[in-house]
């Protein structure tokens, strides 16, 4: 899919081995470490929602399988203050965000407290709806200039996302503008049943920035270091007051579109196992143990934590008490109004429950 | 007769219609392939190929705005909408446009279009993928509005929109997609604009449209049983034409009527039919109507959350018969 015009970056190759000149980070063991960390929470995490919604502990779950390397490489590359508009594809980077795995269990299960997380305060909730989280994003980045804040907003949208016209607009805003905001393109080869090439017949998502002013790039999404790398210049140089980027980042969605999907029905079996190869934990775990970083031990250790950090928050949604009926009509108006008051005592009435009523 | 649910009566009007008029055609996103995401129509790529049957990037406003250009210029397009949330992506089209064509061209161009989506609650998809929109198309003039409880009239009332020349919003309600029911075989279509009355009674008249048809028949049942309470129930089907005739006989029967909805309980169309009942039924009321909606909030989407906001069987049960007491 690459293009001439378009630079491409890669430095992982899906056997482990490096191509060009790797960036100075990839020396820092403590980083590289924690990108594979935070890649693995995702996967264990991820397993265990599928599972819990497979046996009806959880509704409808949106996988991640496959794109760890681009959520954790652009949530690591943000700063604490930067901000975040995300669609439902981003768990694992919100997790890297901070956002606990008990609040994105709470949220997928409808619970708007889920939303409410503790940190980081000023990430916005997933955006559901398709591409409306592009334009909040410049919106954002507006305000932060406007205060002369040197933080930046980042935003992420799909293939399939990237074909609705709000993607075009925000993108034309920002670069009207000049606003620090980032677009990151998840390309993971599908919406839903639609693959990518009927979804544009652009070679590539991110020349869609060249119509706007707005430089675009393409990255190997399943190689973590190239999507830091990237993600990271990009985030400086919008944080120096050069204004936006584009950058779609090459991925492989190794699952249905949600658990209420069968992707069986409308994606080849043979395509899949070919994209299977390019997965991008192996390739850094290789790195890694060439490095001569990591070995058997450590990763067993990590899995053991992780999975026991995975099972206290599991414990933790489960014992939540589900919300008041009230609780509805909580956050409806910063004051209620009287006929709300009124439907809401109704409820109570039926029910005798207070919600926390403000 | 032949039993399908309410899903696979979406496919086999669309087919109906597709196999007798070549202009009808079909697009939407993953409606082909992947036979849409409710798999409401499974079988039709298969059967009337890419050409009519089409998978179109996620741009609501080009699905609208081209089955619109389409429908100017001959041919009958079904464009599917996945949840009737995302109306409001395209509303320039379906409030602006799509309705007032016929009109400001002093009826040179006809608007033969369809507009089908998933509406309404009870599947815990949340304040943006669940709401009952069908009172903001009711207020748009020039638009028809259709909302089937059954198997039978989603195959009838959507044939019907198809061959109709005047756009029709076409409001399948998604926790109905898994319920079953005998289907007329062979060309089924329905007239549009008629109310049905499914249960007579004596003591009131219970009004509903889609999901609340079966609770509001559940309900009924359960005043007779163990209150002797004799209630009808009207399912009002078509919003836009809306049958006056029948739902104004139905509630001077009784003198005692109640609207059940889905929607917000400010401008549902339950309010639309109580003001138009006190204009014209005024003498035969004993009460004034009482409306069941949801209450003026998004739909929540927590289990119990959502349950308590959507008019129950309990709630219409209690309302009734406290009503009449
Ligand atoms: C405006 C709008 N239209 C349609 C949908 C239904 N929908 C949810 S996810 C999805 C596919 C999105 O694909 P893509 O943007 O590639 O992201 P991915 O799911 O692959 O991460 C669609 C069509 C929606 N949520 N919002
Ligand atoms: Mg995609």
């Amino acid at each position: 899919m690459a293009d001439e015009k378009i630079p491409y970056t890669q430095y992982l190759q899906a056997d482990g081995s490096v191509v060009g000149n790797l960036p100075e980070f990839a020396e820092d063991q403590e980083l590289v470490l924690a990108l594979y960390r935070h890649m693995n929470r995702a996967r264990r995490f991820d397993t265990k929602a599928v599972a819990m919604q497979r046996t009806g502990r959880l509704p409808t779950f949106p996988p991640a399988l496959g794109q760890e390397a681009f959520h954790v490489g652009f949530a690591s590359a943000m700063s604490a203050d930067d901000i975040l508009f995300p669609t439902y594809r981003d768990g694992p980077a919100q997790m890297v965000r901070g956002v606990q795995l008990e609040e994105l269990l709470l949220f997928t299960a409808g619970d708007e407290r889920g939303s409410d997380f503790q940190v980081p305060r000023c990430d916005f909730p997933q955006a559901i709806p398709i591409a409306t989280q592009t334009a909040h994003a410049v919106g954002a980045a507006y305000a932060m200039k406007l205060r002369g804040e040197k933080s930046v907003a980042v935003t992420t949208i799909g293939d399939g996302g990237s074909s609705k016209g709000d993607f075009y607009e925000a993108m034309n805003f920002a670069g009207v503008w000049q606003a620090p905001v980032i677009f990151l393109i998840n390309n993971n080869g599908w919406a839903i049943s639609t693959p990518r090439d009927r979804q544009s017949a652009a070679p590539t998502l991110a020349q869609k920035g060249d119509a706007v002013g707005v430089p675009g790039q393409q990255v190997d999404g399943n190689d973590v270091l190239a999507v830091y790398h990237v993600v990271s210049e990009a985030i400086a140089a919008a944080r120096s007051g050069k204004g936006p980027a584009l950058i779609e980042a090459l991925t492989h969605r190794l699952t249905d579109h949600s658990t209420a999907d069968d992707a069986s029905r409308y994606r080849d079996a043979d395509l899949l196992s070919e994209q299977w190869k390019e997965e991008p934990m192996i390739r850094l775990r290789t790195y890694l143990s060439n490095q001569g970083w990591w070995g058997k031990e450590d990763e067993e250790s990590m899995l053991t934590e992780l999975d026991q950090e995975i099972e206290r928050a599991v414990e933790n949604f489960e014992a939540s008490d589900a919300p008041e009926a009230a609780a509805m009509f909580d956050y409806m108006y910063a004051e209620l109004p009287a006929d709300l008051m009124a439907q809401r005592a109704e409820v109570i009435a039926a029910h005798g429950h207070e919600g926390d009523g403000s | 007769m032949a039993e399908l649910t309410y899903r696979d009566a979406v496919a086999a009007a669309i087919a109906q219609e597709m196999r007798r008029d070549e202009t009808v055609v079909f697009l939407g996103e993953d409606v082909a392939w992947a036979g849409g995401v409710f798999k409401t129509t499974v079988g039709l790529l298969d059967e009337f190929g890419e050409k009519r049957v089409r998978d179109t990037p996620i741009s609501e406003q080009a699905i609208i705005g081209a089955a619109m250009g389409a429908a100017m210029t001959g041919l009958r397009p079904i464009a599917e909408i996945m949840f009737s949330d995302f109306f409001a992506v395209c509303w320039d089209l379906i409030a602006n446009q799509i309705p007032k064509t016929r009109y400001m061209t002093s009826g040179q161009v006809i608007m033969p279009l369809v507009i089908r989506t998933a509406n309404g609650g009870g599947v815990r998809f949340g304040a943006q993928h669940s709401q009952s929109i069908e009172n903001w198309a009711m207020m748009i003039p020039g638009l028809k509005v259709v909302a089937p409880s059954t198997p039978a009239d989603v195959k009838g009332l959507l044939a019907a929109s198809i061959r109709d020349d005047d756009p029709v919003i076409f409001f399948e309600q998604k926790s109905l997609y898994a319920d079953k029911g005998e289907v007329p075989d062979g060309e089924y279509v329905e007239e549009l604009g008629k109310a049905k009355v499914l249960r007579e009674g004596t003591d009131a008249t219970i009004i509903a449209l889609a999901a609340m048809v079966p609770r509001a028949m559940k309900a009924a049942e359960r005043l007779q049983a163990e209150d002797g309470i004799s209630a009808s129930v009207v399912d009002v089907r078509c919003l836009v034409p809306l049958d006056t005739q029948t739902i104004f006989a139905e509630i001077r029967k009784t003198g005692r009527a109640f609207t059940v909805e889905e929607n917000p309980r400010l401008c549902g169309w339950g309010a639309e039919i109580s003001s138009l009942a006190m204009e014209e039924c005024f003498w035969d009321l004993d009460l004034p109507l009482i409306r069941i909606t949801t209450p003026h909030i998004p739909l929540p989407s927590a289990d119990a959350l959502e349950d308590e906001a959507l008019p129950s069987v309990e709630r219409i049960y209690n309302t009734v018969r406290e009503g009449l007491d």
